[in-house]
């Protein structure tokens, strides 16, 4: 079945059709976000174990509160609490988390692949929060979600990242996801942080450009996706932030270049007047508020889709009637 | 007496491919003859196998002393001699640092006591090999170092460099280097390239290797000292090694079974795939393979780098750098030899009489020599289980792998120390 999927490690291994599908899921946990009363009986008796091993406030918040309005309960980690620092291993951490036992965990790691090496060793479906440069594929399915409502659909759009594309794990599982619907992506940045091979980490057929002038970048965008200045990278003499601005801050003047009805997305948290200007941030193509709502919807899909026993076919809908949302209370 | 029959004897010394016997006599060869025949000795029937001299491995890690729990000189040596090595040289970069006589002696009486393959020790360049003062080269030499290095990193500098070299000539010492540019290694884990864009994992470009050995070739011509280059992985090395060859220069170089096999697009979040250097582009592995059939490459040698599993069963990033590969080295050879890349003389070549040239010796079956050498079938076919190694660790990529062509018998100064 094409939805059948027993962990979500990333956006690269989905179809289109899984991706359809699993946004098509989030619709009805859209609508639940509006009801006055919100929480559902769906996962109730299951508990969703979220282990953060990097700081995160609002991606760890969103699966909390998925949960919490799935019915189930949520066992969490964070890192600064956690034994790692009296030296035990990811594998040992993870092990007692799982004899706790989870229905599935739900995992943030600064290593790239560390939710795939904890998913080869657990029974238990992982979900991956990010994983240092490699992969945060809720954050491009909830940008996936955002985008199709405000058109219509994923098919051919035109998609401009700005930021630094090579260290982020957004800017991939937006390559990966965005690119199976046959988007064009146009990649802007300073120009150490847009390697080439990017050009070909997308699917097959994918059309990657990379464009060091943001005019350049944004011309005929339909969907521009600003990301985060990362300052705390290692190994890496830094950039000015004052070159940054200069170069690459989307400001109104600059979004003029984009097509008039272009969405602007970022996956936060955003640094008003570093990545983008105010203006941009709060103005009217801003999509940013929405994108943190869709996260809640998306990641009730998923994890109702990874752990909820009720319907097996991809034809009866979870759907939280208005009588399960009653039946929570 | 030992006698070994039926045999196809290579000796790429004196060119000889033939179907001989071979007696030996204590710990010397005492003839090499046909249909040789000797009442009193013990017969080994080599139907079927390649005798060859006893194959050599220029790089690899025992860690004793200090990490005991990967490998040990008794293990290490035994999973070499499974592997067909009848001498192996252990890199330095133990704990503590083998930067000195006493510990240089201790190694070799404990591989003595071991009793499998002979232990001929790299002694470090710099003291601690932390590169500033030189290491006590002359009296590591004296106890039998052959060749040293600051190996798991380069030598500093162009300068330490230098003197080292004007230091290893006069004591007609190699020197083998680790090349790499430190500052664009910096934080790597994997080579740069499309495969480390796409699982996010920071790359080391191809450069950091060929920066410096282009800095090393620079220093051995000015020193006149023989250079050795560990691990070669890159085209850009390969050609660097290539043209200071063709100028006349005294320098060598080294290519691992697991870069010769493997390249970039093989990683996986699994830390086996995990080694410094790490694995090259498709391209580099061509290279290399024109490389070791065109003779710019001079010997295969292991890097056989033991990791116990708590250490290397971990998170990508988190994991030390090294595979093993004693065992497996013979086999992947056979692979290429198999495939049409390279003859069987070359092969032995590689193993044998190549890595003992680095060393300033020479490897022959003749009369008189000393009884080291290596059997090994060309068809044997077997799979690789890295829970059966002789080895303390278990890190390897080749574990399940199924192989044509083994090492058979292993035979030290006259003694069989490993049979299959």
């Amino acid at each position: 079945m094409p939805h059948r999927f027993r962990h979500m490690l990333g956006t690269e291994p989905l179809t289109a059709e899984q991706i359809t599908f699993l946004l098509d899921q989030a619709k009805p946990f859209q609508e639940i976000q509006q009801h006055p009363l919100k929480k559902l009986a769906t996962l109730r008796g299951k508990t969703v174990a979220l282990a953060f091993f990097e700081p995160s406030t609002r991606t760890r918040i969103s699966f909390a509160t998925a949960a919490a309005r799935l019915g189930a309960d949520t066992m969490n980690l964070q890192a600064e609490a956690s034994s790692l620092r009296k030296g035990e291993s990811l594998l040992d951490t993870v092990r007692t988390l799982d004899a706790m036992k989870p229905d599935c965990l739900v995992m943030r790691h600064s290593a790239s692949g560390a939710p795939d090496f904890v998913a080869r060793r657990l029974e238990i479906p992982v979900i991956n929060a990010g994983d240092g440069t490699h992969e945060h594929p809720t954050q491009a399915l909830l940008d996936a979600l955002t985008i199709r409502d405000r058109k219509g659909t994923l098919e051919g759009l035109n998609v401009t990242i700005l930021g630094d594309i090579l260290h982020s794990r957004v800017a991939r599982s937006n390559l990966h996801l965005l690119g199976k619907f046959g988007c064009r992506f146009a990649l802007c940045g300073p120009a150490m942080w847009l390697p080439r091979e990017l050009e070909c980490i997308g699917p097959p057929g994918s059309s990657v450009r990379r464009v060091t002038h943001i005019e350049e970048a944004l011309e005929g965008a339909d969907v521009i996706i600003v990301l985060r200045v990362q300052q705390e990278r290692q190994h890496e003499p830094a950039l000015s932030l004052d070159e940054y601005i200069l170069l690459y801050q989307l400001t109104p003047e600059r979004l003029r270049c984009a097509r008039p009805d272009a969405l602007v997305l970022h996956p936060g948290p955003m640094i008003r007047g570093l990545e983008i200007d105010p203006a941009v941030a709060d103005g009217p193509q801003s999509c940013v508020l929405e994108q943190v709502t869709n996260g809640l919807a998306v990641r009730m899909a998923l994890l109702f889709l990874l752990i909820g026993t009720a319907p097996e076919s991809a034809s009866e809908s979870p759907a939280p009637s208005k009588d399960a949302a009653d039946a929570a209370h | 007496m030992l006698l070994i029959k039926n045999g196809r004897v290579l000796d790429p010394a004196s060119r000889t491919d033939a179907a001989l016997d071979v007696l030996l006599d204590g710990e010397r060869i005492a003839h090499v003859g046909s249909k040789l025949s000797a009442p009193a000795a013990e017969v080994l029937d080599a139907s079927g196998l390649v005798v060859a001299p006893g194959f050599i491995d220029l790089h690899c890690h025992l860690r004793e002393p200090g990490d005991e729990s990967s490998e040990t000189i008794a293990t290490g040596t035994a999973a070499a001699a499974s592997g067909g090595f009848t001498a192996v040289c252990p890199m330095p970069n133990t704990k503590p640092v083998n930067d000195n006589a006493s510990l240089t002696r201790a190694l070799i009486e404990r591989a003595q006591a071991a009793g499998s393959v002979r232990v001929w020790p790299v002694g470090a360049a710099s003291a601690g090999s932390k590169g500033e003062a030189l290491a006590e080269i002359a009296a590591m030499k004296q106890a039998g170092i052959v060749a040293v290095s600051d190996d798991g990193r380069p030598i500093a500098t162009a300068q330490l460099l230098r003197q080292v070299m004007d230091y290893c000539r006069s004591l007609d010492l190699p020197v083998i280097d680790h090349c790499e540019d430190t500052s664009l290694a910096a934080g790597t884990v994997m080579r740069e390239g499309r495969q480390s864009v796409r699982l996010g994992l920071r790359g080391m470009p191809a450069a950091a290797e060929s920066i410096c050995v282009a800095r090393d070739i620079q220093v051995a011509e000015l020193t006149g000292c023989r250079l050795h280059i560990a691990h070669l992985s890159t085209r850009a090395s390969l050609e660097l090694i290539r043209a200071a060859k063709q100028r006349g220069l005294p320098v060598s170089c080294e290519v691992t079974p697991h870069h010769f096999t493997l390249s970039d697009e093989d990683v996986v979040y699994d830390a086996r795939f995990k080694m410094n250097p790490p694995l090259g582009s498709r391209e580099d592995r061509d290279a290399l393979l024109a490389g070791l059939a065109d003779g710019v490459v001079d010997a295969i040698a292991t890097d056989h780098a033991p990791h116990e599993p708590a250490v290397k069963d971990v998170e990508f990033d988190s994991a030390p750098f090294g595979v093993t590969g004693f065992e497996t080295a013979l086999a992947l050879a056979l692979e290429l030899l198999h495939a049409g890349r390279i003859p069987l003389a070359r092969l032995v070549e590689l193993f044998s009489t190549g890595p003992a040239q680095v060393l300033g010796m020479t490897r022959r079956i003749a009369t008189g020599e000393p009884a080291d050498l290596t059997l090994f079938s060309p068809e044997h076919a077997w799979t690789f289980r890295a829970a059966e190694s002789a080895s303390r660790s278990r890190n390897t990529p080749f574990d399940g792998r199924s192989f044509r062509g083994a090492p058979m018998a292993t035979i030290v100064a006259g003694r069989v120390v490993f049979r299959r």
